[in-house]
């Protein structure tokens, strides 16, 4: 018909749709000015701006103290160590759940993501009951490695391995098995064939996983804090510590820049191997590519990992469980309703009914925020501008959370944005977090809508909103819930911003479960693990959800 | 392109929804303002007995409403934050170890409190601008544990020169100056003996002695010290610990069936006085409500209830020490004390010292 009216009336549609997300990203660069730079800003101002100058000289003074070059050179290798650690683990874990069918396998990809939507804090009170006094090794062999940097370690593993299973072995089921055994055929060894053609096409994957992981480690602080007692501090606990007990703002706010510089490296680095990962690959349909393990090698690599996730993951999430059924009738859950004077002026209880409240809000800005950014974000030939706020977006996952909690103490106090005093400063911090993962699972996707898709429903006579609703909700409908799903569940776990901000009579659970980890006393501690216990039910219930829901494009985490 | 700007509607949709319904419930529960309630900021230790409380709301008019934010030195840190728009109206918990930083960063404003002239003379501070109102005492001392020092025929340590001998080595346990304010104390009180000059040699034989140091005062009493109901439970393998004077009876008062003596005791000659202080919040909403909040603390009814809840002493003229107090563990007779100008001009560049000396 009239193709030529066609391609101007779309050209012209091009340029509108240009101004559209001029428009589109408008939203969430005012959010990020307004609950993410201006609250940062204002807590370095105040620790490094005296008498209307900056102080910048503080900062060669903080570099020079031995103890703070002890925390920056324990920060580093703990991270290079945690994330070593973790891909050796995880490794074979990925290849296992890329090629090999077994039953069971679905649900087992669901559990090993538990822990990484878990709150730190729960993570922390988990090998506490396993690794701590008192705790199962304790019990069964004497062996405790609480304040030890094992414990920190293992953690980290248990944290991290669904980051290097899901990247990793996401592309590696997709992978054409065909190719390698093309190269077999000709005459390539099975070692070389692997190291020339798959290992090539993985390593942009791993090396993405690996800088996630270093950035999740490089950054830790609920499970050092729990963990690591007075000796082990990362860059973040100390900024905490600096803070909120030492009260030497000016080292803490030298400490928030190191960190940001820091997270800024990591983050480039990482986004210039995540757009190499998006270099063409012949992929292939990952229900294809799994088979039943065959031989006694595969059935014993399988064996190998499945029992690595059982000792690893399963079991300090287990001991967790039986640690908070640990008293007759339920009763550190039924402790769990009175009112107890000596923690909370509330039961414990109501934590759920807060995190949960505090949770769908977040979720809400996280999509709305996120969504728009990802829509915007959409173009590839995106302006350098609109890139640049690509890795924007990332940085609230690497910014000290406790940095911004104590900012939104200190800069949302005034008119127009006197937020102090209301609740909502919660689930904004919280959404903070949750913008990052809203668009890097919606972000591929929308890529992935073909363009010209639209264009030939259009052509065929379909008006724009049926086009839409055809042909681009079906796909995206699925990654905005699974988004929705990771914001919830990262909102629900997040401590390091909302410890400072929720209100005291107001805790959510993360809050709860420190606190009451806090106090001493068997009932206490009883409490804080039945309230871990329910969050992570929360958290696995979430997961399961999305995994039926999970398209196998989306998201890089 | 239409879509994605849908998509904007409906999402813009959402996202006003969301906002507005935050704007409607921010502005029903902006209730601090209103002038019958008044707001205690404090640290996790504060209690009181319902029924003096109840009395003083009952006179007053008054509602209080109780916002416990930490540990003491969190608690005050956070309130030196927020000065500008502070949680509440009275802030109840800061101690002579960090009077200096509440002072100085202009977080009270003065109110002399009603029976302030009842307060015992040696607890008064500021007395010129009265920006603070003495609540309460206690001394930091070491505790032992009896059992441990029966059983190894060895008599408990009595003063910090002990604590470096041979017999004790690995005994003992500590907090963290930096996080703890028993910590804290210890730090001082080994300050105040030694001097500036000798603090850190001491230090440096107590770590050459094995002394332990965990976080908070929580992990150290509870968990690693054996002396104590719940540590011996924890299996805790430490029977020095410093603590309260008033612990030992604490282990009596709640222990159930009750001990004819107390099962710890306290080395008389490692204490150092602590005195917590109360006052009105600089740009406090309710100040009429604090004023009489910080009143009542001062009042007879209330230091007479105060020793049972939170384990300390009234500073109170003629105000009743327990005998569950003086029967299961004695005030220290002459325990270290220091200038507040002096720790001012000292703590912080101590607490770093000592961070590098015996943590890193």
């Amino acid at each position: 018909m009239d193709l030529a009216r066609t391609e101007v009336a779309l050209r012209k549609r091009v340029t509108k749709g240009g101004a559209a997300r001029l428009g589109l990203i408008a939203l969430p660069v005012a959010f990020f000015a307004a609950f993410f730079a201006y609250p940062v800003a204002a807590i370095v101002a105040r620790g490094l701006k005296t008498d209307g100058g900056w102080q910048l000289g503080r900062i060669a003074d903080v570099l020079t103290q031995s103890d703070i070059r002890h925390v920056l050179w324990f920060t580093t290798w703990q991270a290079l160590a945690s994330t070593a650690l973790t891909l050796l683990v995880a490794l074979p874990g990925a290849y296992v759940f890329a090629r090999f069918d077994f039953p069971g396998k679905h649900l087992l990809r669901a559990v090993v993501t538990v822990p990484f939507v878990l709150p730190t804090v729960v993570v922390g009170s988990a090998f506490l009951a396993l690794v701590g006094r008192g705790g199962l090794l304790d019990e069964l062999w004497g062996v405790r490695l609480d304040t030890t940097v094992w414990a920190i370690l293992l953690a980290h593993v248990f944290f991290n391995y669904a980051v290097v299973v899901r990247t990793v072995g996401g592309l590696w089921a997709q992978l054409d098995p065909r190719q390698e055994e093309a190269a077999r055929m000709l005459g390539a060894s099975r070692l070389s064939a692997w190291r020339t053609v798959t290992l090539p096409a993985l390593a942009p994957a791993v090396a993405a996983a690996a800088l996630m992981v270093f950035l999740f480690t490089f950054t830790s602080f609920g499970v050092v804090q729990i963990l690591g007692g007075p000796t082990f501090s990362t860059l973040e606990v100390e900024i905490y510590r600096q803070t909120s007990e030492i009260f030497d703002l000016s080292t803490a706010a030298v400490l928030t820049i190191i960190q940001f510089l820091a997270v800024g490296a990591i983050l480039a680095v990482h986004a210039w191997t995540v757009r190499r990962r998006e270099t063409a690959l012949r992929l292939v349909d990952a229900s294809v590519t799994a088979r039943r393990p065959q031989g006694v090698g595969q059935w014993a690599l399988l064996a190998g990992v499945l029992a690595c996730v059982a000792g690893l993951l399963l079991l300090p999430l287990a001991v967790l469980v039986q640690r908070s059924l640990d008293a007759p009738d339920f009763a550190y859950y039924r402790a769990l309703t009175s009112e107890d004077g000596g923690t909370f002026l509330v039961p414990p209880i109501d934590a759920i009914g807060n995190s949960l409240t505090y949770a769908v809000v977040a979720t809400a800005i996280a999509v709305l925020i996120g969504g728009l950014a990802a829509v915007a974000l959409t173009r590839r030939d995106a302006g350098r501008f609109v890139r640049g706020f690509d890795a924007l977006l990332m940085l609230p996952l690497g910014v000290s959370a406790v940095t911004v909690g104590f900012g939104f103490l200190i800069a949302l106090d005034e008119p127009p944005l006197d937020l102090r005093s209301s609740w909502i400063l919660v689930p904004l911090a919280q959404a903070l977090v949750g913008v990052p993962f809203v668009v890097r699972t919606m972000l591929p996707v929308l890529r992935a809508v073909d363009a010209r898709l639209r264009e030939a429903a259009a052509v065929l006579g379909a008006s724009p909103w049926r086009a839409w609703r055809e042909v681009d909700l079906p796909m995206v409908r699925r990654a905005l819930l699974v988004a929705a799903g990771f914001a919830f569940a990262v909102s629900l776990g997040e401590f390091g911003a909302t410890v400072f901000i929720a209100r005291p009579d107001n805790p959510t659970l993360p809050v709860a479960v420190a606190r009451l980890l806090g106090r001493p006393g068997e009932l206490n501690y009883g409490q804080a693990m039945a309230l871990s216990t329910i969050l992570m039910v929360v958290c696995a219930v979430a997961l399961l959800v999305l995994e039926r829901l999970r398209t196998d494009r989306t998201g890089e985490f | 392109m239409s879509n994605t700007r849908k998509f904007t509607a409906v999402v813009v949709g959402l996202g006003l929804v969301t906002l507005s319904a935050c704007g409607s419930s921010e502005s029903g529960s902006g209730g601090s303002g209103e002038s019958k309630t008044v707001t205690l900021v404090s640290h996790d230790s504060w209690a009181v007995s319902k029924s003096v409380l109840a009395d003083f709301e009952k006179q007053s008019g008054y509602t209080v409403k109780v916002l416990k934010d930490g540990d003491a030195g969190q608690a005050v840190n956070k309130a030196i934050l927020t000065k500008d728009n502070p949680q509440g109206d009275v802030f109840f918990g800061v101690d002579n170890t960090l009077l200096s930083r509440a002072l100085d960063n202009g977080l009270f404003q003065p109110y002399e409190a009603k029976d302030a002239g009842f307060v015992l003379p040696e607890y008064r501070v500021d007395q010129d601008k009265h920006r603070v109102t003495p609540v309460d005492t206690g001394d930091i001392c070491v505790n032992y544990d009896k059992a441990y020092f029966t059983e190894h025929k060895l008599d408990p340590p009595q003063s910090f020169d002990d604590l470096t001998k041979p017999a004790y080595k690995n005994l003992l346990v500590t907090e963290n100056a930096a996080t703890s304010s028993p910590g804290l104390g210890f730090l001082l009180g080994t300050a105040a003996k030694y001097g500036d000059a000798g603090w850190q040699d001491y230090w440096k034989k107590l770590k050459a002695n094995g002394v332990k140091v965990v976080d908070g005062w929580e992990q150290a009493y509870y968990e690693e010290f054996s002396g104590s109901s719940s540590g011996r439970k924890a299996g805790g393998d430490r029977p020095l610990v410093v603590s309260y004077a008033s612990s030992p009876p604490a282990e009596v008062v709640f222990a159930d069936p009750k001990p004819k003596t107390a099962p710890t005791g306290v080395a008389t000659g490692t204490c150092f006085r602590q005195i917590e202080y109360a006052g009105l919040l600089s740009n406090a909403r309710n100040t009429e409500g604090g004023k009489a909040l910080l009143d009542f603390l001062l009042t007879k009814e209330f230091q007479d209830d105060m020793p049972l809840n939170m384990f300390v002493y009234p500073v109170r003229e003629a105000a009743q020490v327990p005998p569950e107090f003086t029967k299961y563990g004695p005030q220290a007779e002459d325990p270290q004390t220091m200038d507040p100008a002096e720790i001012a001009a000292n703590r912080d560049q101590w607490v770093k010292s000592w961070t590098s000396l015996v943590l890193k």
